[in-house]
C-alpha cells in the first residue's frame, strides 16, 4: 500500500499528496487545530512537540517546537495567508536550526475522495539550492529515525 | 560476511550526529575540511577524523585539488535526490501513520455518541 507520494516540480518545489480515510472537515482539522496537531505531527519516533501555536486565521500565527527529550531540539514558525476550510490554506513556513531557513511557502489543499479525502502539499522554494538543503534536511532526521529502527530490531549499538 | 562488514562500517559512520550533519551539508554541494568546521564548535582535525570514517564508509570521496582536499558524497552512496526523496517520505510517512490513527479514533467517538438515544 503506497498512499503517499512526494515529488519535486521545476527547479523550485515539492509536492506531496496523502490520502485519508476520513471526511475533508476532520482532515483540515487536524492540520489547523494545535491540540491535535500535538498529537501526530512529530516526525522520528520518540520525539514530541511541547509547544504548538496556530491560529487558525489569516495574519494569524505558527509556532512548533519539537524536541526529541534529551535537550536536543529545533522549532518551525509561520504566518497563516490564506484558511478556507476545510478546502485550502496557505502559509509561510520556516525552520530554525537554529539559523531560520528560507521561507517556504505552502499551499495545502483537502479535496474529498470517495469517503475519504486527498490531501496535496505544494511547497514552494525560493530557489533550487534551498529546496537541495531542505531535503538534505530531511535526509538528516530521516536518518536519525532509520538509524534508531535498526538499533531497536538488530540490537546493535554504535560504539561511542 | 565481507557485506556485513562494510554495512557495519556505513551505520557506525551514520551513528554520530556530527557526521550525519556533515553529510548533510555535502548534499548542497562539494566542501573542504575547513569549510566543514566553520559550523561546528570542534577542531579541523576532529572533522578530519570524521571525514576519514566517512571516507571510509564509503559515504564521502575526496580529490585533491593543489594543497585542499574537497570532499563529496559518494554518488552510490546518498547523493541522489531520490535518496533524500525516501528519507524525507520515510519521515512524513510515519507522522500521517499518526494522524491515520487519529481520525480513526475521532470517527469512532462520533459513531459511539451518534448511537446514544
Amino acid at each position: 500500500m503506497s498512499k503517499m507520494t512526494l515529488t519535486t516540480e521545476g527547479e523550485t518545489q515539492v509536492i506531496v499528496t496523502r490520502r485519508f480515510a476520513a471526511p475533508p472537515e476532520a482532515v483540515f482539522r487536524a492540520h489547523i487545530d494545535p491540540t491535535l496537531i500535538q498529537q501526530w505531527c512529530l516526525g522520528p519516533d520518540g520525539w514530541t512537540m511541547p509547544v504548538c501555536v496556530n491560529e487558525g486565521k489569516p495574519g494569524g500565527k505558527i509556532r512548533y517546537e519539537w524536541s526529541d527529550g534529551k535537550g536536543g531540539g529545533f522549532f518551525l514558525t509561520g504566518e497563516l495567508l490564506e484558511v478556507d476550510p476545510p478546502h485550502r490554506t496557505v502559509h509561510v513556513e520556516r525552520m530554525h536550526l537554529p539559523d531560520p531557513t528560507p521561507d517556504n511557502r505552502v499551499i495545502t489543499t483537502f479535496a474529498a475522495d470517495g469517503a475519504g479525502t486527498l490531501m496535496t502539499m505544494r511547497m514552494s522554494l525560493p530557489d533550487a539550492d534551498t529546496r537541495k538543503a531542505m531535503l538534505a534536511s530531511g535526509m538528516e532526521h530521516g536518518m536519525e529515525a532509520s538509524y534508531a529502527r535498526l538499533e531497536r530490531l538488530s540490537g546493535w549499538k554504535a560504539a561511542a | 560476511m565481507q557485506a556485513t562488514q562494510s554495512l557495519d562500517r556505513t551505520f557506525a559512520a551514520l551513528a554520530d550526529p556530527t557526521r550525519r550533519k556533515i553529510l548533510a551539508r555535502l548534499a548542497r554541494g562539494e566542501a573542504t575540511v575547513n569549510e566543514l568546521a566553520e559550523p561546528f564548535a570542534i577542531s579541523q582535525p576532529a572533522i578530519s577524523r570524521h571525514v576519514r570514517v566517512l571516507s571510509e564508509a564509503g559515504l564521502i570521496v575526496q580529490r585533491v585539488e593543489g594543497t585542499k582536499r574537497p570532499c563529496r558524497l559518494a554518488p552510490e552512496a546518498l547523493s541522489e535526490l531520490e535518496q533524500y526523496l525516501q528519507m524525507l517520505r520515510r519521515a512524513l510517512e510515519s507522522n500521517y501513520r499518526r494522524l491515520d490513527q487519529l481520525l480513526a479514533k475521532q470517527t469512532k467517538k462520533k459513531e459511539t455518541k451518534g448511537d446514544d438515544p
